[in-house]
């Protein structure tokens, strides 16, 4: 209980000083998982698009695939990233391994499957209500698409949402393809893997409650500016 | 912003349509001309939907033929409209709704304001307009539902049981709306179960029952001298019903 109490005020003392470390990694963190979630939803939102509303034999299979990789275990794909990254890959020659770059391919990798399936879930139902209004005013397939993405916006915060938890938690793509390195690759999850093995136990609960709070606060920003957007919009 | 009477006649040609192993549709020829007010009354599961559906073309018949008329190569749909018994409502506001059915339409974006404002003052949806849609009264609702519709100009408008469980105001207002857009040249089809209704509002009555089209003549000359026993006994406000038998004749309808 004593290390909690410890790791509590030390993270309020990093928080309050500005520790300039601290503060380099959580700016890194965001970075990317910010940046992975946003590269996940230009991708994951017309895959999940197009699987709600269109029909094509395999889309049963991509349905139960997309379902799989949400599960997707990090250390894998972190493994899958590095050994197209590696010097010996196919794709060695860009020299990304190790980079902030690297880290953000892994992380859209393990997104995508999520805010595609999410996405896929939310038009899937909203269409399911539009349909016949569409078709009898014969909308094109583009502007079907923009009106369900348009009115199913708010919904569609959860998939981004989720995503973003998915991004800024993990720990073993991004370890695997960051390497950890000081002043480059170190992210807060990475970080607390590195105190815990040095057994500053103090330090790497404090950037975990460091962590959460960012979370939090990124969950919370979100929320509020969902909400008072919807209130607007649905007066 | 249709040339008017363009796509019409339309004329549909022994259509058949079943689903889940029933036939619901049968052996229905009918033709629709332009300008007039077309109303289809019947029982329930009479097919009078499935009718304004395989019209409009958010189904197809499984045989027979529905042939709109006018240059080959135009889109017949691009002339049509239709507002359903529940109408969708589009999750944003009653303006925006209206503005999404000019958006698909291609109605340049400088052109719509005029257009949606006009049509909100004609529907008395003023005080609503900024409101979101779907929380709307019922009665407000079918009204945009028919805004979003005539905003279009179609040469003709599939109504599906506009009033159906409106007040009497509410379902007033609808009718005077129907006129109105009638007399703007729109050729009009609806359903409805409310023969007071029908006699108001129609130039012509289709009677359907059990899939088939029984009767279809002038107004004035179907409520006054029906030429299809059962149609006579549903005017006169008898419950018509029939046993299931293999052989669905008319013989076997009992009157009440």
């Amino acid at each position: 209980m004593d290390d909690l109490w410890q790791a509590f005020f030390k993270a309020i003392s990093l928080v309050v000083t500005l520790d300039e470390q601290l503060l380099e990694i959580v700016w890194l963190s965001l970075r990317l998982s910010l940046t992975a979630v946003g590269i996940a939803l230009v991708i994951g939102l017309p895959l999940g698009a197009v699987l709600a509303l269109t029909r094509f034999p395999g889309r049963r299979i991509l349905n139960v695939i997309i379902n799989v990789f949400m599960g997707l275990p990090p250390v894998v794909v972190g493994l899958f990233v590095y050994l197209l990254l590696s010097r010996s890959g196919p794709f060695g020659v860009l020299g990304l391994l190790f980079t902030p770059t690297a880290m953000i391919l892994a992380q859209v990798i393990l997104v995508v499957p999520i805010v595609t399936a999410i996405s896929r879930q939310v038009l899937e139902e909203l269409y399911s209500e539009y349909d016949e209004l569409l078709r009898s005013l014969d909308a094109s397939w583009f502007r079907r698409i923009t009106a369900l993405v348009w009115d199913a916006k708010f919904s569609l915060t959860t998939a981004g949402l989720a995503g973003f938890g998915r991004a800024i938690s993990e720990v073993g793509a991004v370890m695997i393809v960051g390497g950890n390195i000081d002043h480059l690759t170190r992210v807060m999850t990475t970080a607390i893997a590195l105190e815990a093995r040095k057994g500053d136990l103090t330090m790497a609960l404090s950037l975990g409650i460091v962590l959460m709070t960012v979370a939090l606060g990124v969950n919370l920003v979100a929320y509020t500016i969902t909400e008072s957007a919807k209130k607007r919009h649905t007066r | 912003m249709n040339n008017y009477s363009s796509i019409l006649p339309l004329k549909l040609e022994n259509v058949d349509y079943s689903a889940g192993g029933k036939k619901l549709i049968k052996d229905m020829s009918c033709q629709f001309e332009a300008g007039r007010k077309y109303v289809v009354i019947g029982p329930n599961g009479a097919g009078k939907t499935l009718l304004l559906r395989l019209s409009h073309g958010l189904i197809k018949p499984d045989t027979g033929k529905v042939n709109w008329g006018g240059p080959k190569g135009k889109n017949p749909k691009s002339a049509q409209a239709m507002v359903s018994q529940r109408s969708v409502m589009l999750r944003r506001s009653a303006y925006d709704n209206i503005d999404y059915a000019l958006s698909v339409r291609g109605v340049k974006r400088s052109l719509r304001p005029d257009l949606i404002n006009t049509v909100i003052d004609r529907t008395g949806l003023r005080r609503v307009a900024h409101k979101y849609a779907p929380v709307l009264s019922l009665g407000e609702q079918q009204r945009l539902a028919i805004a979003r519709a005539w905003v279009l100009k179609p040469e003709v408008l599939f109504l599906d049981e506009p009033t159906a469980s409106l007040d009497p105001p509410a379902t007033h207002s609808i009718e005077e709306l129907i006129g109105e857009i009638s007399a703007e040249g729109t050729t009009v089809i609806m359903t409805c179960h409310d023969l007071g209704q029908a006699k108001r509002l129609a130039t012509d009555v289709l009677f359907m029952f059990r899939g088939r089209l029984k009767e279809m003549a002038p107004a004035e000359q179907f409520f006054s001298k029906p030429n299809n026993d059962l149609a006579q006994a549903f005017i006169e406000g008898h419950l018509i019903w029939w046993k299931r038998r293999p052989d669905p004749d008319d013989a076997q309808i009992l009157e009440n």
